[in-house]
């Protein structure tokens, strides 16, 4: 579960001043809490020592640096260390805690949030971050529209920003809106200078990017590296970082290495420090050279299929029903890494309001073939099962790397669905699902916030299951939008999840994990609450 | 040389070019697939996409217009010269290729002269030794060379070179050795096919009549090897170029993905797979235009290495007037080494190349 390299330190810093009573996320963070440890047994005391470049081998080029825009992990990670953002989330405990925010305040009805700054705050050019810097970030990307991938779905229904005075940002929505406060801690909600907001969103994403964090970007050359270095005058780090001060390392520089065989060796060897995306039949030879392997679910959606009410077979609940019943999530363990875990609810457990639905999701092939019996699926010479002459077998187009799926595919025709499954580009892939002509669609969604939910099959929102109109899950999901309270939300989200798979309009599979490799020079690698990393800490030994 | 020659080359050159164009248009057209849909779902992750802002981004791209109009649009646009900017990475496609070449042009170099140098070494060995098997071991070597997976090749060598003895560094452009393992990759099948061509043009040489008189006053193998005969076949291998040059574009796609470098061959896969169409067809048009200029350059130069097509060609065109590249067809035809020949077996030999 959650598995990071570093020793999982407690938080040491001071806590910060809070003038809204801080909701304490009772549930998700003792299960959390509870399934936390550390990959590498390291000593506990060792003094972190600065300097060094750290080297990541990365599997793709990141196209675009501009985490406004960009909402890949690639460049996720790298915004990540070059901008800082008003709140943090503990990864361990989910809250939400002080960064470039000392406290803010929330209504009740969660329509207005106001957040005072910290003071002595400065961009990488010099320049003071104020209420201002705040105001025109969240403008430029309200005005960015489709292009801010993620930062339009966190500023929907932003009405006004004001600015009483330097250290004062008030924000009103025209609905409720309780997921803004988390949204406030990713970086796709960061801060760039005024001169790189006056940049086209083309400039940008080639780098030319200033923010306030404790990386500055130094080049980015496409298909080759991107390079990091460190801002000196930094000293503004979240309340949950362990030191203060600039960052331990001298610089950072990603490389993209394509081939996974190549990143591997380059591991082994000693040429890079970090493989980003470590393969499962390389972590056995990892884990014997004494490597370090950092693992933490990505929080949200988990990988599922998402029927769609459209389709000829979708449309009918008890084939929804009999897939949920028909997959053996605890065979699907033997093909999957043994950092990654077989989903457990339509969220994954690294996300705040996670509760385990397990029961809901337990293997029944019986109970899925006597469903479809009963709906008038019958089994065909071949296995298939036939409804009035219509086969019930459907294509899956996706582009992950999902190899499960095959082994998804075997169960499924046990019970008699014929699932046949065609791989293609991102670039196919998305397009066809714009069409929305398939039965059924696969992917994940990742956010360290149950809004995920509302966000993937809300009515109004994404409606992954292209449903006509609202029903109760619509509203359960409303309510959680005028709350701040994480029992309530816990609640009504595990509420919206059991109706999710009991409809059938979630058929949870794997949750999606991210396995890097690390060298044994690494210390401190952490992931941030969305399981992305957060290089502050991090430090380099002088052995390799 | 004569203008007209030249023009009517240059109007066979554009036509390469448009033809080129054209065929990358439509088949990018015609992939499954939306630009605009890739470009906003980056991330793959599922996300809502805003219809107004994906049709203000069609319109941006001309994607909402008719299929001929977009045709014309982005012609008139490559004729002059504005070759439009990438959609993933929005900056000038231009500038994307200029970045890209240098690391290529250097890899393809160097894996050039290396191919050339090996090539030369064992078509020469192979016609000079008196032992059957080794020849016919020498002679095997190219369908071997051309066979080996370029891909596999360059992980070996990165597994030994690399990892297990760390030589050489094993990802990037960053450091001068960084280039030798890819340069050896990718002159595998470059030198196999130069080797094959060679020898067969280097057999024609050594059974002609200059040769057994040379032999007869007393020159020895090697020397009347290395200073009569190989001039000669090293000739039908310049015509070549062309072919050497696109196998090298072919193999840096692959040996640049294998060894994380930047350059043309990367450049071009990422732009295919995140369909960024003015970006792909400004590689196809780039590679097109460097396709012909090499072919170009081969035949003027030509004439200019051998005699016996340069006196052909005065004489010829003052009696008939016919372009130079009918008469260079009809002298290669009597010409002693058979170019003719030559050319049908470097064709064959990429499209061995072409498997590998």
């Amino acid at each position: 579960m959650t598995t990071i390299s570093s020793p999982a330190a407690p938080t040491r810093s001071p806590q910060r001043r809070s003038h809204f009573a801080l909701a304490v996320l009772a549930a998700g963070s003792l299960l959390l809490a509870g399934c936390s440890g550390s990959a590498q047994a390291e000593d506990e005391d060792a003094t972190p020592q600065d300097g060094g470049t750290l080297k990541i081998a990365y599997d793709v080029d990141p196209t675009c640096l501009d985490g406004q825009q960009q909402g890949t992990n690639v460049t996720l990670n790298v915004t990540r260390q070059i901008t800082d953002s008003l709140t943090d989330q503990d990864p361990e405990t989910q809250e939400i805690k002080p960064w470039l925010a000392e406290s803010w305040d929330v209504s009740d009805d969660a329509k207005t949030f106001t957040f005072h700054l910290r003071d002595g705050v400065k961009f990488q050019d010099g320049t003071d971050f104020t209420s201002a810097s705040v105001k025109e970030n969240f403008e430029a990307i309200q005005d960015l529209g489709a292009k801010a991938s993620l930062g339009q779905t966190y500023l929907d229904g932003l009405k006004s920003i004001e600015t009483p005075d330097k250290q004062t940002v008030t924000f009103t929505f025209d609905k409720s809106n309780a997921q803004f406060l988390q949204a406030t801690s990713t970086m796709s909600l960061g801060f760039y200078s005024s001169d790189t907001l006056a940049k086209s969103p083309e400039e940008r994403c080639t780098g030319d990017i200033v923010g306030t964090g404790p990386f500055q970007v130094k080049s980015f050359e496409h298909n080759k590296s991107i390079e990091l270095a460190r801002f000196d005058d930094y000293d503004w780090p979240s309340s949950i970082a362990e030191h203060e001060g600039p960052a331990h390392l001298d610089g950072i520089e990603f490389s993209i290495v394509p081939e996974a065989s190549v990143r591997n060796g380059s591991l082994l060897s000693g040429q890079v420090d970090v493989d980003f995306s470590v393969q499962s039949q390389d972590e056995k030879t990892l884990e014997a050279q004494g490597l370090g392997i950092a693992s933490r679910p990505n929080p949200g959606v988990v990988y599922n299929l998402v029927p769609k009410l459209t389709g000829n077979i979708a449309k009918d609940k008890s084939v929804r029903q009999a897939l949920v019943k028909g997959i053996d999530r605890d065979q699907l363990q033997s093909v999957i890494s043994q950092h990654q875990a077989p989903a457990t609810s339509v969220l994954a457990k690294s996300t705040p309001e996670y509760e385990d639905l397990s029961d809901l999701l337990a293997y029944d092939p019986d109970g899925a073939k006597r469903l479809l019996d009963d709906a008038g699926w019958k089994p065909g010479d071949d296995g298939i099962r036939v409804k009035n002459g219509k086969k019930l077998s459907t294509t899956l187009t996706y582009w992950q790397d999902a190899p499960f799926l095959e082994l998804v595919q075997q169960q499924l025709r046990e019970i008699g669905f014929d699932l046949k499954l065609e791989k293609k580009t991102t670039a196919e892939v998305t397009a066809q699902q714009a069409e929305g002509k398939e039965e059924l669609t696969f992917g994940n969604l990742t956010r360290a916030d149950g809004d995920v939910l509302r966000n993937y099959f809300g009515v109004d929102e994404q409606n992954g299951n292209a449903r006509k109109k609202k029903e109760k899950l619509d509203d359960i999901l409303a309510r959680t939008t005028s709350t701040l309270d994480e029992k309530e939300r816990t609640a009504d989200f595990t509420k919206a999840a059991k109706i999710l798979i009991d409809e059938g309009y979630s058929i949870p599979i794997v949750e999606l994990s991210g396995v890097i490799g690390t060298g044994k020079n690494v210390h401190d690698f952490k992931y941030e609450a969305s399981s992305r990393f957060q290089l502050y800490d991090t430090w380099l030994d002088g052995e390799r | 040389m004569s203008l007209r020659y030249l023009a009517s080359r240059l109007a066979q050159g554009l036509l390469v070019l448009w033809i080129a164009f054209t065929f990358s248009f439509f088949l990018l057209y015609w992939l499954p697939g939306d630009p605009v849909i890739t470009m906003l779902g980056a991330g793959g992750e599922l996300q809502s996409f805003d219809p107004a802002e994906v049709a203000r981004l069609r319109a941006e791209f001309n994607l909402d217009q008719p299929l001929p109009i977009q045709y014309l649009l982005a012609l008139l646009a490559v004729v002059r010269l504005d070759f439009g900017t990438s959609i993933q990475a929005g900056t000038p496609v231009t500038e994307a290729i200029a970045a890209a070449l240098p690391p290529t042009l250097a890899l393809a170099a160097l894996a050039l002269g290396l191919a050339l140098a090996v090539g030369i070494v064992i078509a020469v060995a192979a016609t000079l030794t008196r032992r059957p098997w080794l020849r016919d071991t020498l002679a095997a070597l190219p369908g071997l060379g051309v066979a080996l997976p370029t891909f596999w090749v360059g992980l070996m060598l990165l597994q030994v070179f690399s990892f297990r003895f760390p030589l050489f560094p094993a990802v990037g452009t960053g450091s001068p050795a960084a280039i030798v393992l890819p340069a050896v990759t990718l002159a595998i099948p470059l030198s196999a096919i130069i080797a094959q061509v060679l020898f067969r043009s280097l057999q024609n040489a050594w059974i002609q009549p200059f040769v057994t008189t040379f032999h007869a006053s007393g020159y020895t193998r090697l020397r009347l090897l290395l200073r009569q005969a190989l001039p000669v076949a090293l000739l039908p291998a310049l015509t070549m170029g062309g072919v050497l040059f696109g196998q090298a574009l072919a193999g840096s796609v692959v040996v640049e993905n294998v060894f994380s470098r930047q350059g043309l061959g990367r450049l071009a896969q990422t732009a295919v797979t995140g369909q960024d169409i003015p970006l792909v067809q400004g590689i196809v048009l780039f590679a097109a235009a460097v396709f012909v200029l090499v072919n170009l350059i081969t035949d003027l130069l030509y004439p200019l290495l051998d005699p016996r097509l340069r006196a052909a060609r005065r004489k010829f065109e003052s009696t008939t007037g016919h372009t130079l590249a009918e008469a260079a067809d009809r002298e290669n035809a009597t010409a002693g080494v058979n170019p003719a020949g030559s050319t049908a077996e470097s064709a064959s030999t990429t499209t061995e190349g072409g498997r590998s």
